[in-house]
């Protein structure tokens, strides 16, 4: 089956990306297929390659992109959410003016169409965030 | 038409059980997880709403159970306790997914 995964949490902040997470990994697992884990209002803070959390505690970006690299998966950051909590790519780092870009490994922003997209296309949407 | 609707805010601190409560219809799966775990404890006003739902099967989440400390005896009877591959089964075998947040 097809599953789309919706994020609408930062990490660290309340469980929806664990959850998000530990659902896509057991989806997958379950040999379903991941069409797409689209990041939306907060949930973008999940694709920035900034954050360094302590070593003994999960490193939950670097999670995503290391599940996404092993599983190919489509992981898009909402490309207004980002403007708005500065998650910057190649891309975005030109057309804005911006020194920097700080997309993680495996991110790549994009629109709400990829969300309606992913609605449509997906068997299911499953929806993790407050 | 089954429908999984997810609860993760526990009952104690916001209206998003009941609003699924009075949602759910029969023949579908109630899933609480994350803070919602708190609604599937035994003895409490939530658990009576719950049992007083006919037709609607009701589960929680193990692992946040065992997060949170609640020890699985402490959830009421009729509720299952799932792990995540059953969750995974739940989204699949129900024709969609509604979150309650």
């Amino acid at each position: 089956m097809k599953f789309a995964i919706q994020v609408n949490e930062g990490p660290y902040q309340h469980q929806a990306t664990d959850s998000a997470y530990q659902f896509t990994k057991a989806a997958l697992e379950a040999g379903h297929e991941i069409m797409r884990v689209f990041f939306y209002h907060d949930g973008v803070n999940n694709g920035t390659n900034l954050t360094t959390p302590p070593q003994d505690d999960r490193n939950i970006v670097k999670r995503w992109s290391e599940l996404g690299k092993q599983h190919d998966l489509d992981l898009v950051v909402c490309v207004a959410a980002a403007q708005r909590r500065g998650i910057v790519d190649e891309g975005e780092m030109q057309r804005n003016g911006k020194d920097a870009q700080n997309i993680a490994e495996g991110f790549r922003i994009s629109g709400l169409g990829q969300l309606v997209e992913a609605g449509i296309q997906s068997d299911r949407l499953v929806v993790f965030g407050d | 038409m089954s429908t999984l609707h997810t609860v993760n805010k526990s009952p104690f601190e916001k209206s998003s059980m009941d609003s699924c409560l009075a949602y759910a219809k029969a023949g579908s799966s109630v899933l609480m997880y994350e803070d919602g775990i708190y609604g599937a404890i035994k003895g409490t006003g939530c658990t009576q709403k719950i049992a007083a739902k006919d037709g609607v099967n009701f589960y929680v989440l193990g692992p946040d159970l065992k997060a949170r400390g609640v020890s699985e005896d402490k959830v009421a009877d009729g509720i299952e306790i799932v792990d995540y591959a059953k969750f995974v089964s739940l989204a699949a075998e129900n024709d969609k997914v509604q979150a309650w947040v």
